[in-house]
């Protein structure tokens, strides 16, 4: 095979080693922390800058590597897959919380009250307990609280996240139809609505902890609600994140008509996070 | 690295750099699965020290040696260094190693993450590790990590649950990856269909890790916040339930064991054909029963859980369920004895380790069927008959297969053969101490000796000294393996590029050692 259709292999990665240091330190900081542990937050946030700085260089890299020409179709290939199965693995991590949330409200709780299998632990560790949805438990963790709508600040959001996903899939066709402008404009357009979500969640956050008296520790709906919503913000930053670097690149003029992977993958990674809010909306909100 | 074409150019004839930056920043599939496999021997002596603790307090009845704290971190930690740091990483390393090679490759598919996946894990069992020395002490809580006791546990809880952060990061980039280099990387020829089976049935562990780790991280993140940040999950005071992360990590966990029994499958697929001289009995019926094996592995989960209240429906459809595993499980273990069916069959070493898997992995799986029955598994749960099943499956079915491959294929690694009459001599004291450490606590087990204690009942003593003597034996044996891998690193006979005479595949086919780069050009597939 002659060298110009060789499968692209790199050497001397130093990121990674980089990115297990900071990872070490991050998670080592972060873990003294809640161990109360004095001036633990410094080694947490020296993790963090260094996880910052391995993926600047990392994805520079790979930029370059990309602008100058050394991924063909088979390199092209792997990351497709590669992003597929990541964006599985990420499925799979909400899996887990959904499932959560699905066995809380359907077993834990019909049990607690007193329902089938459970009825001898509401007779005589509960008693009096009637299960309901939302519940802070039997033992009213948390103390008194109210629901989250579902019809204000939420349903602007799922408003907000699906035309994020129309403006990006203009932004697509702008950039398959070689229109710059149109590219620029759609990503720009998708960003901010993107920070704009993340902002009202975090009023909507607000609003629970201050007005509802709804916290992480109002029993299991309070749990189920902040690490759902939570895990989703935090995947809506990044993604948001990504956009903003693709919003710069494609200034920069990187991306061709035919070849724009990396576009494509925040692209799948934004559209993946926008189904799962729907899951959220239906699931935590509404029913 | 240099400039993009400098390295286009270069990387035919590149070799390794030198010194010791060579392994810390290699993307080459074969150092890095050098370090895996040297990683894994590593954490498998360390796992096997805490053994030994845990066999020399169960010598006699009585606290001789530790304290009843430190007995349950080794029996924790013991369990979450041989399946994290033992096993799994052993079987990427020879994912590494092989894959691209079986499939005519020249490398992994994503080097620079192939060198993350492995780079992580040194990190990670540092942090674990470095719980001992911690306030508290390690986890002790056992493997399963239940709460509410994993709760109780002091400073190295969340160092605890976030190594298993990074060791779920390393396995699904590391899958990822093994997923991305099947897919893509095959020479023109190399159908599906035509894959040997270890590419096979790493394609599917590949899918249930990259299936199953994250639920797990999504379990171990509700612990640390039920312990911090104030949730409920697993407190029935707030709505939640205990029970639940007992079904989440299950949901891990089944799929977790065939995460470390599948690949076995693949390398005995491999060595079997190779020693009967016969083509392996059945290719398509293997690849039929891994997958129905990885189907099955979802979705039976709860019978870990018999005894903790589950409803009758739970309980009826689980175990059935797990008793439909034997199926495809029988059709592998008939595929493999109709291969050595009127083979020319010889018994080198490979060959040895792989019967005894057939035949010890075999008990294990009969045993498994016996606790699948949920009223008999009232009986025997929590008990050391538990423990003898397990270690049974993992011991000397997993890691009877890693050192088959061991045997098997260090000869094309290192161009030199191992000695024979070492060989010969590792597996006999291996098998009869395994069976002399494992068989008695059947027994214990079905007289009701629980398991995880560091103290028991007079009655059992006698089961447990032998128990503990063949412990001790069959780490000694393993010392004498480290040895045997050494010696054959450092030199011996030289090995041809056949090695074995009946071996087929693309690695025969390479020099051995095989080039830096293994196939720059792709071979042509009959």
């Amino acid at each position: 095979m002659s060298s110009e259709n060789a499968y692209y292999v790199p050497h001397d990665a130093k990121w990674p080693i980089i990115g297990s240091i900071g990872l070490m330190l991050f998670f080592c900081g972060f873990s003294a922390q809640l161990n109360n542990t004095p001036s633990a937050s410094i080694v947490t946030m020296i993790g963090f800058l260094v996880l910052v700085y391995m993926m600047f260089g990392w994805f520079g890299e790979v930029i370059d590597e990309s602008e100058s020409g050394a991924y063909k179709s088979s390199e092209d290939a792997s990351f497709r897959v590669g992003m597929i199965w990541f964006i599985f693995s990420e499925v799979m991590f909400f899996a887990a919380f959904f499932g959560a949330l699905f066995y809380i409200r359907n077993f834990s709780v019909p049990w607690l009250g007193g329902d089938g299998s459970g009825a001898i632990t509401n007779e005589y560790i509960w008693n009096g307990f009637e299960a309901m949805w939302p519940t802070n438990g039997p033992g009213e963790v948390g103390g008194q609280y109210e629901k989250m709508g579902a019809w204000g600040l939420p349903a602007i959001n799922t408003l907000l996240l699906l035309s994020s996903g129309v403006t990006l899939t203009w932004a697509h066709w702008g950039l398959i139809a070689n229109k710059r402008k149109q590219l620029i404009f759609g990503l720009i357009l998708t960003v901010v609505l993107g920070i704009v979500f993340v902002g009202l969640q975090a009023l909507e956050y607000s609003h629970g902890y201050h007005d509802l008296n709804l916290t992480m520790g109002t029993g299991v709906y309070g749990s189920t609600f902040y690490m759902l919503t939570g895990f989703h913000g935090f995947h809506v930053t990044v993604g948001a994140i990504m956009l903003t670097v693709m919003l710069v690149r494609s200034i920069k003029g990187h991306f061709t008509p035919e070849n724009h992977f990396a576009f494509e993958a925040t692209a799948w990674y934004w559209h993946f996070v926008d189904v799962v809010w729907l899951g959220l909306f239906v699931f935590v909100y509404w029913l | 690295m240099a400039t993009v074409t400098d390295s286009l150019d270069d990387h035919h004839d590149h070799g390794p750099a030198k010194g010791l930056m060579r392994w810390v920043t290699t993307t080459n599939h074969k150092d890095i699965g050098t370090l895996y496999l040297i990683f894994a021997l590593v954490m498998f002596m360390v796992g096997g020290a805490m053994a030994m603790v845990i066999r020399l307090e169960l010598f006699q009845p009585g606290l001789q040696f530790v304290d009843p704290g430190f007995f349950n971190q080794m029996t924790t930690v013991h369990a979450l260094v041989m399946i994290f740091g033992g096993v799994m990483p052993a079987f990427v390393g020879l994912a590494n190693w092989m894959l691209p090679i079986m499939i005519g490759g020249p490398d992994m598919a994503l080097p620079r993450m192939n060198n993350w996946s492995f780079w992580i894990l040194p990190f990670a069992f540092a942090m674990l590790l470095g719980t001992f020395f911690m306030d508290g002490g390690a986890p002790a809580g056992g493997w399963t990590l239940y709460p509410p006791l994993v709760l109780q546990g002091g400073n190295g809880f969340p160092f605890m649950i976030f190594a298993i952060h990074m060791m779920g990061i390393s396995s699904v980039m590391g899958a990822i990856n093994v997923i991305v280099t099947i897919l893509n990387m095959r020479a023109p020829g190399m159908t599906l269909m035509k894959m040997p089976l270890f590419v096979w049935t790493w394609f599917i562990t590949a899918y249930l890790l990259i299936a199953v780790m994250p639920v797990l991280a999504g379990a171990v993140t509700m612990l640390l916040t039920d312990r911090f940040f104030d949730t409920t999950f697993f407190s029935a005071a707030g709505g939640g339930d205990p029970v639940l992360f007992q079904h989440i990590f299950w949901f891990f966990g089944h799929p977790e064991v065939y995460i470390l029994i599948l690949p076995a499958f693949g390398v005995i697929s491999a060595i079997i054909p190779t020693f009967a001289r016969k083509p392996l009995f059945g290719y398509s019926s293997m690849v039929y029963a891994t997958s129905s094996i990885a189907f099955l592995s979802f979705i039976v989960w709860a019978h870990h859980m018999f005894t903790v209240g589950l409803p009758l429906q739970g309980e009826l459809f689980f175990m059935y369920a797990t008793m439909l595993i034997a199926v495809p499980t029988g059709v592998k273990v008939f595929n493999w004895i109709s291969t050595m069916w009127k083979g020319s069959m010889t018994f080198e070493t490979p060959m040895l380790f792989a019967i005894g898997f057939v035949i010890m992995f075999t008990i294990g799986g009969f045993s498994g069927l016996m606790l699948a029955i949920a009223p008999a598994d009232f009986q025997y749960h929590d008990t050391y008959f538990v423990v003898a099943h397990f270690h049974y499956v993992l011991v000397t079915g997993a890691v009877y297969s890693i050192m088959a491959s061991v045997y098997y294929w260090i000869p094309k690694w290192t161009g030199n053969m191992y000695s024979e009459k070492l060989g010969q001599w590792h597996f006999w004291l291996s098998t009869i101490s395994v069976n002399v450490l494992f068989f008695p606590q059947h027994f214990l087990g079905l007289a009701g000796m629980p398991r995880r204690i560091p103290d028991y009942s007079v009655q059992f003593a006698e089961f447990n000294m032998w128990s503990s003597i063949g412990g001790f034996a069959f780490g000694l044996s393993q010392v004498f393996f480290c040895f045997i891998v050494y010696k054959t690193i450092k030199g011996g006979e030289k090995a041809t590029d056949q090695v074995w005479e009946g071996a087929e595949g693309l690695e025969w086919t390479l020099s051995s050692p095989p080039p830096y780069h293994s196939f720059s050009t792709a071979p042509e597939i009959k």
